[in-house]
């Protein structure tokens, strides 16, 4: 007897794309890429956005992720592409997924998807750490001593072992503020590297590098403010901006290593 | 040995001051702990479950309620979150204006060490409350497994681990779900029982609650349990006395005051279509169990299967009407987005207009990407269209059978009433139907079973196998065997029964797989699915037990035991030591507990509780077992008899009804985008915060 095939006509095939950013904010920071997507699948259903499916038994809805942020982090700046069967309108369609989503998932900006892929407007992310415990001198001088390196590696641990990353190479600029006594506020721009360098790795290095160590006595809060590719000032240009003469203009091609100099 | 009726004057007693209260927090009643709590969460595993915040989850002001509930499913949350019982009252408590309710769960083992060192109590995952502020602590238990963690959960909220020992500080500790129909074993942990469906008999406590506190307490907690008592709402086992004989076994038990009921009774929900519970379901932020929404379709059946506590104590059978159903399905899919939908009863098949049902709502959600699901047990070709329907274009995986016994003449004991052929012919339709693979269930254990009952379930494998070959025309199909250790309840004829020990049960499930693995014909075709006997003989411990089984708990719990359905945490090892230590000084013990057959005479421990059933019937169905002699179900044979609808006051309540399902509602759509060439940003950037979404949930924020 021959496997058996879905019945019917194929499903509707994608006429239009748009963009979101949207947040992470508040206890939501807890929820994990996997988390998130699932609670997304929720609210597309529940807010009926005309999104397309994949084919076969088990069809999927066409919703392409960038690399999320970890489970503990807080973000105003992450992304997610959809795949639409009717173009609809971006402005109502935010509205609608975001009334559909819990209060600190919220739906930030919908753009229709114009230009490259996103993945190809995003370098790296501006992180602001805040960093309960910890005076501002000493991190500053961490980040001070991070700084002056040519490299520095840290060890951490994958699903696959260990791992070295070297945190100094993808760490574009930082700068560090008191919040309070003794609470810092780290604000560093970290490329998107392959192995990646996360957060974590950036500060075990702090830890490592400043004399004597630093330790953290509390859980440090991170929250990405930012993802972009890299201006020569070290600012990061919005993704989802529309590309007024394209991403060739100065600089940024040029520090990307996308474009010839 | 006697229990002491409550200490009513203790209540009364000079500890106005929480002393924890001081020690931990100056903060006031009701308080979020949320603050104190997050700084923990990056260091534990999933935190994502302790941040509460589940689509229709509600949170109220705490001032805003005269009486405030917290429903405990004493297990983890991807476990607990699911539980249609708490879901259902929950949403039913907070729908009355003047009552809150919210839900806790068992902490894992990291986050309980880390409550314990910043001295951290059990807390809501609603708004983040400290348990013990609440008025009432109602726990669920589908399972006696969670025994341990009701403990953990008290000491972790400094609730007194004993009922006798709290005061009006604390919350009265309500125990409910299927366990709660023996309650004995943690007879001193709490307060009250509530036996039965739970939906009214919330609303009716939370009454009595009400006018206690608004009258101030008169009489302090003694009085307000003597009035729940009294309005047969619930059982407080320490208004009844326990003694023991020379034997060991129980002497007597007798209510130690005469103003409530000798023998409370179950709570029986007349018609469950205006209880449309839950209307908007809880949808988790964190992975659970069961991704889906669920609609319970009836409760109770007759079928009449020995050993399923259930069936014997949610009868009679009551049948959500089609129409009901269809609105609810309606009504939880547009409140959670949930892609699937199971429909829930104890034998789903058997709903008088299921086919209509199936069909309508298959119709109804026909390229919606909407699943629909039933748990399928029953072994017949109508279960198999059932199945069709409900996958019409989606992937056919696994149907699912439950012959229970694998030889015809165990079957007649545990009144599973199916045959080798129907079960033969029920296969090999749903393999030429395109079902790839089929799962069978059984138990292993179960009374006068002997080894050629479960080499029975081995030929059974192999003609299901060998048919469905045939059917399908393929040699690469699957079966896969599960099965259950079977473990005695109370409320069932087989509450006499000896349970079959763990070394019994071991060697039986070997001698399968040893004759499994053997044919050749089938050992690759068929998987194997058990667990080992003895986290059985323990359920068996707990289930049958009576008071003195409380000490067995409570050291086990002391030495380190949690999560005892987890086997990574559990420990047969600990349980047998703690028993031995704590029964055989009384002169019991756990095998006297479990493998010990029961005779007519005794008094069982659960014998002054009413589930409706006659204790005779149940007696003269146990003999009907061990003389291998069915019944059949009384829903469409004449009544035998069992007891509940006269002591019940209840009836059977099924269709069909020959409705339909109500058209829906047309949903407008979102306009078009109105210039697809106009590339202009069509959204106010930046961080604006979301129109609405803040200010239509701003209570459930944190």
């Amino acid at each position: 007897m021959p496997p058996r095939r879905p019945e019917g006509p194929p499903p509707p095939p994608p006429v239009a794309r748009v963009r979101l950013r949207f947040a992470k904010r508040g206890r939501l920071r807890f929820l994990s890429q996997l988390d998130i997507a699932r609670t997304f699948e929720r609210g597309l259903r529940r807010s009926r956005v005309p999104i397309a499916f994949s084919a076969g038994f088990s069809p999927h809805p066409k919703v392409s992720w960038l690399g999320g942020v970890p489970t503990g982090a807080a973000s105003e700046a992450e992304y997610v592409e959809l795949a639409l069967v009717e173009d609809v309108d971006p402005e109502a369609l935010r509205v609608a997924l975001d009334a559909a989503l819990p209060p600190g998932l919220d739906l930030l900006e919908c753009r229709p998807a114009e230009g490259g892929s996103l993945a190809d407007r995003i370098q790296a992310s501006r992180w602001r750490v805040r960093v309960p415990g910890v005076p501002a001198d000493d991190v500053a001088r961490a980040l001070e001593a991070l700084l002056a390196r040519e490299s520095l590696e840290v060890e951490r641990r994958t699903k696959s072992g260990r791992a070295l990353v070297d945190v100094r190479q993808a760490v574009i600029c930082g700068v560090c503020r008191a919040e309070a006594r003794d609470c810092a506020i780290l604000d560093v721009v970290v490329r998107h590297t392959t192995p990646a360098v996360r957060l974590d790795d950036v500060l075990t290095a702090l830890g490592v590098v400043a004399v004597p160590p630093l330790t953290f006595p509390v859980p440090p809060e991170p929250t990405r403010l930012e993802q972009g590719l890299i201006r020569a000032d070290g600012t990061l240009a919005d993704p989802l901006a529309a590309p007024s003469g394209g991403p060739s203009h100065s600089e940024t091609g040029r520090l990307a290593g996308r474009l010839p100099a | 040995m006697s229990q002491r009726p409550d200490g009513a004057d203790q209540c009364h007693s000079a500890r106005t001051e929480r002393t924890r209260n001081t020690a931990r927090l100056a903060g006031m009643a009701g308080e979020s702990l949320f603050s104190r709590l997050e700084p923990l969460l990056p260091r534990v595993r999933k935190p994502v479950q302790y941040i509460g915040g589940e689509g229709n989850s509600t949170v109220k002001p705490w001032e805003s309620a005269a009486v405030r509930w917290c429903l405990m499913y004493p297990d983890a949350y991807e476990v607990g979150l699911p539980n249609q019982g708490l879901q259902i009252l929950y949403e039913i408590l907070n729908e009355r204006p003047d009552v809150l309710a919210e839900r806790t769960y068992s902490v894992l083992p990291d986050l309980e060490a880390l409550l314990r060192e910043h001295g951290l109590p059990q807390f809501t995952v609603d708004a983040h409350r400290p348990v013990g502020d609440f008025d009432v602590l109602g726990v669920s238990f589908s399972t006696e497994l969670g025994y341990t963690n009701l403990l953990t959960a008290l000491d972790l909220a400094d609730i007194p681990l004993r009922a006798a020992d709290r005061t009006l500080e604390h919350p009265l500790v309500i125990a409910g779900g299927h366990a709660a129909f023996n309650p004995e074993p943690v007879a001193d942990f709490i307060d009250a029982a509530v036996l039965g469906d739970g939906e009214q008999a919330a609303l009716d406590i939370t009454d009595v609650v009400r006018a206690f506190k608004a009258a101030g307490s008169p009489g302090g907690r003694g009085e307000l349990l003597a009035r729940l008592a009294r309005r047969r709402l619930v059982y407080v086992p320490a208004f009844f006395d326990v003694t023991y004989g020379a034997d060991g076994a129980i002497a007597s038990v007798t209510p130690g005051r005469d103003d409530i009921p000798a023998k409370p009774a179950k709570h029986t929900l007349a018609d469950l279509d205006s209880w449309p519970y839950p209307k908007t379901p809880l949808v988790p932020l964190a992975e659970t169990v069961h991704e889906r929404m669920s609609v319970e379709i009836f409760r109770g059946c007759t079928r009449g299967c020995r050993f399923c506590q259930a069936g014997m104590i949610t009868r009679p059978v009551r049948e959500r009407s089609i129409d009901t159903i269809g609105a609810m399905v309606d009504a939880g899919l547009a409140a959670s987005g949930f892609s699937e939908v199971g429909l829930l009863s104890l034998s789903s098949a058997d709903h008088s207009e299921i086919g209509a049902i199936a069909t309508q709502l298959a119709d109804r959600y026909e390229g919606t990407k909407t699943s629909l699901s039933l748990p399928s047990t029953r072994v017949d070709a109508f279960n198999v269209t059932l199945a069709n329907e409900f996958s019409r274009n989606g992937r056919r995986s696994g149907l699912t059978f439950a012959p229970e016994g694998g030889s015809e003449r165990l079957r007649k004991v545990i009144n599973k009433m199916v045959s080798e052929e129907d079960l033969i012919r029920t296969v090999s339709t749903a393999y030429a139907q395109g079902w790839r693979q089929v799962k069978l269930y059984f138990m292993c254990g179960l009374p006068t079973e002997t080894d050629e009952d479960i080499v029975g379930i081995a030929k059974l494998a192999r003609e299901v196998i060998r048919a469905g070959r045939k059917a399908s025309g393929q040699r690469d199909i699957r079966c896969t065997v599960s099965i259950g250790g079977f473990v005695p309840k109370p409320h069932t004829p087989f509450q006499w029964a000896a349970q079959a020990s763990w070394q019994v049960t071991d060697r039986r499930l070997q001698l399968l797989r040893d004759t499994v693995r053997a044919d050749r014909e089938i050992s690759r075709a068929v998987g194997f699915r058990y667990h080992d006997g003895r986290p059985g003989i323990i359920e068996g411990l707990l289930a049958r037990g009576d008071r003195r089984v409380g000490r067995v708990i409570e050291r086990v719990w002391r030495e380190g035991g949690r999560f005892d359905g987890w086997s990574e945490h559990f420990s047969f090892e600990r349980w047998e030591r703690a028993a031995a230590a704590e029964l055989e000084p009384l002169g019991v013990s756990l095998d006297w507990f479990t493998v010990r057959e029961r005779t007519e005479r005794e008094v069982l421990p659960w014998d002054h509780l009413d589930a409706g059933l006659d204790r005779d019937w149940l007696w003269s169905d146990w003999q009907d077992a061990l003389r291998e002699s069915e019944l059949d179900d009384c829903r469409w044979t004449p009544c035998y008899d069992c007891g509940v609808c006269p002591t019940m006051g209840s009836q059977i309540d099924i269709g069909p009804t020959h409705r339909t399902l109500l058209p829906l509602t047309p949903v407008a759509p979102l306009p078009a985008r109105v210039s697809a060439s106009a590339a202009g940003p069509s959204s106010a950037a930046g961080s604006a915060s979301a129109t609405g979404k803040e200010s239509a949930r701003a209570a459930t924020a944190p």
